[in-house]
């Protein structure tokens, strides 16, 4: 592996844990707020329970989000030295804001871990709601600055010299609402249907059902809602990706012709130097329609593009059906979920539909992983879309596939480690929970 | 707004040093405790850090990013030149953050997991400062070669030598007696005070010790450092209010006033630092051939450097207050507690 490969393959590893980490981290402080709610209005102890043993998994993702978030911060410099050097005071000010976001969940947190019984209610359950608030701050904040290596904005770029910075501007480029809005309700509906999906396991083997059926309700209300709400943010999303990006729609869609009523392609084998796709279903006029709300205009395709200037096209095409795939399904369990709800009760408890959400616990991060698959693969060659190669940005220092080997075993141990702790937890809900003692 | 935002870089960097110190220091002082105490310590320690340590190391984040928003090729450079030591520092974060959270949020408190987490959390929390130390050292010791030819001359050698060594060692000691001091305002009983006291005592030789070291290395390595701080009348005078703190230490100690103690050991420290700082100002990073990396000349273009003021400035006015409370509220339970 030469050490441009071993590089983005460190920064993928570091993403990929880092993402999942703080998705939860930022997410379930709203449900551990909405149990505490309901434990100050109805003075239930089974809902200050669940806060309680929420409250333990929020902190130990809190711990290990920030460690892998500043780990991160630094790893920009150590891996991209030459990107840092000139996209950090362009593109810094969400990083300058997301520190100061983060710095106030640290502190919310620090009250709420160790607040209990020591502050009044309201005080304590409104620090509890700031650490998701400020959670989610942040995470908005670093899309934002991940959307703007897509759409980059705020300066101008004159014969390699980057001019006329204006950061506010850099912030809100054309594509920040439109990540920004996918991966909050992405964060949303992973950990949802992650966190719901647990409570049935352990409704299904009838322990504490009492416990994990208020558990699961306000898990999947949250991860329901969202996956039914994301099909519409992600209509934003391929938009403005093809608006901005048509490189990336291109590999996404693995779209090689320009043409009238172009056709949407679902899986198949993209094949790179006959340029057609091998056992895919062609739905004609749909990617017309996606992309302009008519069947018959047309998309402009890899073919307007240089092949030097492509990202890999095999790759974001599968991660990008994979995802589209995964959250359609979710969109399904979710409908289900609310029609359980309303119509059909008696499903609530039933093995099959335990199963389902079960079955569903990683999908939502399968999902997370393949979008930013998309997103970040979808971006090569460049770091900084049209500005700046991948290629140039990288370290001058020789045998980073070292530095790679280490930081993979280390978030494969640290994330075993992490279920290793959340099943100790769960495991303990009868001792330490259990309100029949 | 330059200067507010050199500022705010040496205010998170001494308050990472002062806050994040003495938490790491309490992992140190853990280290060397004898077996025996060690619970008595750890349970101290947990009540003592357990709701601020976190807020504590966003410090090093705040410094982090005011460094590559507001100077990117400083950044930049040290990332490069740097790289091995920054990797080594990570990585103690990284073990020290999760350890510590492992061993409060292991549901089962089993003898061997415990002792695992403990094992990782005192090891990390002395090699991090180390690291940390050997940073800071690496930056004044005019051996980060942006012309170098080899691996070992560029990545290696740029930190790897006595005095950037020894300024490690002397962030060890330092952060092992800010938490020992610290610790003393939080023993419950006389036994742990006296222990604290003496541990303080014996991190105080040691960092004197080390202090010692850095200028024989520095001698070594043929770097002006007596020059440096005793040439230019602010850091002479902030040397010399860091010892006269010293010995105002050492009376108080023994009397066991802890408030005084540990304002004074900030300002002891601080003073440390203003010495450091101040004989080099503007200059961040010093480099081989008698170049440096300076503040004043290779900042961002001045758009980005008066955002970069606004974003800090108003992010103080929530930052602060609400950390103040989050000090003042815990502290207050913990005396309350003790009535």
């Amino acid at each position: 592996m030469n050490d441009f490969a071993a590089a983005r393959s460190q920064m993928a590893i570091s993403l990929g844990f880092h993402i999942i980490y703080s998705c939860i981290g930022m997410v379930m402080p709203f449900f551990m707020a909405v149990s505490h709610y309901k434990w100050i209005k109805t003075g239930n102890i089974v809902y200050k329970n669940i806060a309680r043993a929420w409250s333990k998994g929020v902190a130990i993702f809190f711990a290990t989000g920030a460690v892998s978030g500043t780990i991160l911060s630094f790893e920009l410099g150590l891996l991209w030295p030459k990107f840092m050097e000139h996209a950090g005071p362009i593109f810094g000010m969400p990083f300058s804001l997301e520190g100061v976001a983060f710095f106030i969940e640290a502190i919310a947190l620090g009250f709420f871990l160790y607040g209990w019984d020591r502050f009044s209610d309201g005080f304590h359950w409104f620090t509890g709601l700031l650490v998701g608030i400020s959670g989610i701050a942040s995470g908005i904040l670093v899309v934002s600055a991940n959307s703007w290596m897509n759409n980059p904005a705020g300066f101008d770029y004159v014969n390699g010299q980057y001019l006329n910075i204006d950061p506010i501007k850099a912030m809100f480029n054309g594509s920040w609402f439109a990540e920004a809005l996918h991966m909050t309700l992405a964060a949303f509906s992973a950990t949802g249907f992650a966190v719901a999906g647990v409570h049935a396991l352990m409704i299904a083997g009838k322990k504490n059902v009492l416990f994990h059926t208020k558990a699961f309700k306000i898990a999947i209300v949250f991860g329901a809602a969202a996956a039914i709400l994301q099909p519409f943010s992600g209509d934003i999303a391929a938009k403005n990706v093809y608006k901005t990006q048509p490189t990336k729609l291109g590999a996404m869609e693995a779209y090689f012709h320009t043409q009238a009523y172009a056709p949407l392609v679902f899986g198949g084998l993209p094949d790179t130097v006959s340029k057609t796709v091998k056992y895919g279903i062609e739905v004609p006029g749909l990617l017309s329609f996606l992309v302009h709300d008519n069947f018959a205009d047309p998309v402009n395709a890899l073919d307007k593009i240089p092949v030097k200037n492509q990202p890999p096209i095999g790759i974001t095409h599968f991660a990008f059906d994979l995802m589209i795939f995964i959250g359609s399904a979710m969109m399904l369990l979710g409908l289900l979920y609310f029609l359980a709800l309303w119509k059909k009760r008696s499903w609530l408890d039933k093995k099959w539909f335990l199963n389902l959400f079960i079955l569903a616990i990683p999908s939502g991060f399968i999902a997370v992983e393949a979008g930013w698959i998309v997103t970040e693969v979808g971006r090569q060659p460049w770091i900084i879309y049209g500005i700046m190669r991948t290629s140039e940005a990288v370290t001058p220092m020789p045998g980073i596939r070292y530095t790679f080997y280490l930081f993979t075993a280390v978030y494969f141990t640290l994330s075993l480690a992490v279920i290793f702790l959340l099943s100790r937890q769960i495991k303990m809900v009868p001792e330490l929970y259990d309100t029949k003692k | 707004m330059l200067y507010v935002v050199i500022a705010f870089l040496f205010l998170a960097i001494l308050l990472y040093f002062l806050l994040g110190g003495a938490d790491f220091g309490a992992g140190i002082i853990e280290l060397f405790t004898s077996e025996g105490n060690k619970s008595g310590t750890r349970k101290i320690m947990y009540q003592a850090i357990g709701p601020i340590w976190e807020a504590n190391h966003m410090w090093l984040i705040i410094a982090i990013v005011i460094l590559f928003v507001g100077f990117p090729v400083i950044y930049s450079d040290m990332c490069t030149y740097l790289h091995i030591p920054m990797l080594v520092m990570l990585l103690g974060i990284m073990a020290r953050g999760t350890a510590f959270a492992f061993r409060s949020y292991d549901a089962i408190k089993g003898e061997r997991s415990q002792n695992f987490y403990n094992h990782i959390f005192v090891y990390s929390s002395f090699i991090t400062p180390l690291f940390l130390g050997i940073i800071a050292g690496s930056a004044i010791s005019r051996q980060i070669d942006l012309h170098a030819a080899t691996f070992t001359a560029a990545y290696l050698f740029s930190w790897l030598n006595y005095f950037s060594v020894a300024v490690g060692l002397f962030t060890v000691a330092l952060s092992g007696y800010l938490a020992a001091v610290y610790l003393i305002g939080e023993a419950e009983n006389q036994n742990d005070v006296k222990r604290f006291i003496r541990k303080a005592g014996q991190m105080n030789v040691i960092a004197v010790v080390f202090g010692g070291l850095v200028f024989i290395t520095a001698g070594v390595e043929n770097i002006p450092l007596p020059y440096w701080i005793f040439g230019n009348p602010v850091s002479l005078s902030a040397v010399i209010a860091a010892s006269i703190s010293l010995v105002i230490q050492w009376v108080l100690i023994s009397k066991g006033k802890k408030k005084i103690i540990r304002l004074s050991a900030g300002f002891q420290v601080t003073m440390v630092l203003l010495a450091v700082g101040y004989m080099h100002y503007p200059n961040f990073v010093m480099i081989k051939g008698g170049g440096n990396l300076s503040l004043l000349t290779l900042h961002a273009t001045s758009k980005t450097i008066y955002d970069l003021g606004v974003a800090l400035l108003v992010g103080s006015l929530f930052i602060l207050p609400s950390l103040w409370y989050l000090y003042y509220s815990f502290q207050k339970k913990a005396d309350d507690g003790k009535h």
